[in-house]
């Protein structure tokens, strides 16, 4: 049965039915309810909780405990998600899985509470350090949160590679019906772990790395895209928005489509990888694609171009929509459009 | 009689460690205690960064590389995810008390279960010699070229000291290896610090002072003349909280 549920209590509960056994975080907002939620539930459920003494000790005790295969994860925002980057960095160098959650607030520095995605750029390029990738969803609704979560161990194992979700504060705020996935656990050894035994645990070291990397990229992204495309087949204009952004880009192509106009939307649901694949539907006859997103200056917008160049004929320009910390809304997106159908609003790409 | 005594086969005699090196001792006592126990296949070593990234070499065991000052972090997940392993974390004093000096002294807050050792051979040995908060009043590194001057940097840190305060910590010690009687009592900290974590009481932290002759621009003889004189009297040595009985 579906019951109303706040988006952060949400992703954590779903990390719970997804078999996270040990969760270390330190409170920031938006993203302090996952914190909170998981200091009671999981001693409930006999499961380790552990508030640390910064993010990036929580990072490192995530670190440790999946070296060994535990089940764990950690969480922050803002400034707090920046101090785990180097975390993030020695996860990767050693292929060790863990799943994170970054519920984004605005701006660089201690930037503000108001939700956006302006994290887009670092934690689709790795972040910290180093040649690597983490597998970034990003969820638009609650019940999506809390599905992705449900695979994202499971993905972060196969792979041997960090899985982050990149929320929002408003998606971490709000709240909505949600229906829960059973409880689930892996049983099984994952075969390279710290045990004590001092057994193999698959380190790929030098001259391999690159060539390990280049594999392991391959794999994610043939393997991993995807998206959700609404009415791309025949658009003379494509919206590209994930999040919260790509339910007023929806609402917008509806309004759009009632007036006669020919648009459609791609809503990446990975953002690394990114879904060149969507892009494949995009008519050749395509006149532009426009990217909206919750960034300042234009984050999302880098991907769009390169799909774009490599996906469509021509040079199809790109235009962008961005909002700074907050998510447009359906009429600001409407009024763009007409903006870059009568040629006022230049192409940025 | 001479007593033969063979060498534990967690470490392997061929090392990266300088000749002269005070590490090589510690990395023999805590094998000793380690297969006295019979956990050679039951322990995950965290390895600091520092010159105890020579053991990825040369420690025959199970050890996870961390990053610069998280050993007590990582040592930490380890121990959530393997309670019935022994997780120890083996640092230098500028990852354990100078960059991770909050890592450290959160753990030991916490009263996290896990056994920390940390080498205080007074400098970053690893990147050359630069001061560590451990440096000596007066004493030369390639960041205090005219001697640490405490009145710009401070005194040399006492983590131990202040570790042993918090009241759930099970045992903190300061050992040395300047001499084989000192060498002795060390073992017994060893010992200590590990039982400590077997039998559930809690944090343990052993840090001992170690020569680096290569750093310090002396042989080892003076090195060794040097911690008597001027270290030990002020990292003073013995236990600083016992063990419950
Ligand atoms: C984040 C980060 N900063 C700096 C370094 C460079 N670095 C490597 S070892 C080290 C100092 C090590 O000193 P210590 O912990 O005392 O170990 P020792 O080599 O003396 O045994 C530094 C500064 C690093 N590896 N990572
Ligand atoms: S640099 Fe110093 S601490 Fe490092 S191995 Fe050489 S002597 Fe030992
Ligand atoms: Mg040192």
């Amino acid at each position: 049965m579906r019951k109303m549920w706040k988006g952060n209590h949400a992703i954590a509960e779903a990390a719970m039915r997804a078999g996270c056994q040990f969760y270390a975080g330190y409170p920031i907002t938006p993203q302090t309810e996952v914190s909170e939620y998981l200091s009671y539930r999981m001693p409930e459920l006999g499961r380790r909780f552990l508030q640390a003494e910064n993010e990036m000790a929580a990072v490192y005790m995530i670190f440790g405990a999946y070296a060994c295969g535990m089940r764990s994860m950690t969480s922050s925002s803002g400034p707090g998600f920046s101090l785990k980057q180097e975390g993030i960095a020695y996860l990767c160098a050693n292929n060790y899985p863990a799943v994170l959650v970054n519920v984004q607030r605005w701006g660089p520095g201690l930037g503000t509470l108001d939700s956006s995605q302006t994290d887009y750029l670092r934690d689709t390029r790795g972040g910290g350090n180093g040649d690597y990738r983490v597998i970034v969803y990003a969820p638009n609704s609650i019940q999506e949160t809390v599905d992705l979560m449900y695979n994202a161990f499971d993905v972060a194992e196969k792979y041997r590679n960090p899985v982050e979700i990149l929320s929002e504060a408003a998606l971490g705020q709000m709240m909505e019906p949600v229906e829960f996935p059973p409880f689930k656990e892996r049983t099984e050894d994952l075969g390279w772990t710290f045990d004590g035994t001092d057994r193999p645990h698959g380190r790929i070291d030098n001259p391999q790395k690159p060539d390990a990397l280049r594999a392991k990229v391959a794999a994610i992204t043939a393997n991993e895209q995807r998206w959700e495309n609404y009415r791309v087949e025949d658009a003379d204009y494509v919206f590209v928005a994930f999040g919260l952004p790509s339910r007023t880009c929806r609402n917008a192509v509806d309004q759009l489509r009632e007036q006669g106009v020919k648009v459609g939307l791609i809503r990446p649901i990975t953002v690394w990888p990114f879904p060149y694949k969507a892009f494949e539907e995009i008519p050749d006859t395509v006149k532009g694609v426009i990217s909206v997103e919750s960034t300042d200056a234009g984050q999302l917008i880098e991907d769009v171009a390169l799909a774009v160049k490599k996906m469509c004929p021509g040079n199809v320009p790109v235009y962008g929509l961005f909002s700074g910390q907050k998510i447009p809304k359906t009429k600001e997106i409407v009024a763009f459009f007409g903006g870059v159908r009568s040629g006022e609003t230049k192409e940025v790409f | 009689m001479a007593v033969l005594k063979k060498t534990p086969t967690m470490v392997s005699i061929p090392n990266h460690f300088c000749p002269g090196c005070g590490h090589g001792i510690l990395n023999r006592l805590i094998a000793e205690v380690i297969e006295e126990k019979g956990y050679e296949k039951k322990t995950i070593m965290t390895l600091g960064v520092g010159c105890s990234c020579n053991m990825n070499a040369s420690w025959n065991g199970d050890k996870i590389q961390c990053a610069h000052g998280r050993g007590a972090a990582t040592a930490t997940g380890v121990k959530i995810a393997r309670p019935d392993l022994l997780s120890i974390a083996y640092q230098g004093d500028g990852d354990a008390y100078v960059i991770g000096l909050a890592e450290t002294l959160n753990a030991a807050y916490r009263n996290e279960p896990i056994t920390v050792f940390v080498i205080n051979n007074n400098n970053f040995a690893m990147t050359g010699g630069q001061m560590s908060w451990t440096t000596m009043p007066g004493q030369v590194t390639t960041t205090s070229v005219h001697g640490r001057d405490p009145a710009l940097t401070g005194m040399p840190i006492r983590v131990p000291e202040f570790a042993a305060t918090f009241p759930d910590v099970a045992y903190v010690a300061r050992g040395s290896v300047h001499s084989a009687k000192e060498i002795n009592r060390l073992r017994g900290y060893v010992k200590n610090a590990i039982e400590a974590q077997l039998n559930g009481e809690g944090y343990a932290l052993v840090e001992v002072l170690c020569q680096c002759p290569t750093n310090w621009g002396m042989s080892v003889e003076k090195s060794i003349k040097w911690m008597e004189e001027e270290v030990a009297p002020y990292y003073t040595l013995g236990e600083l909280k016992g063990r419950r009985k």
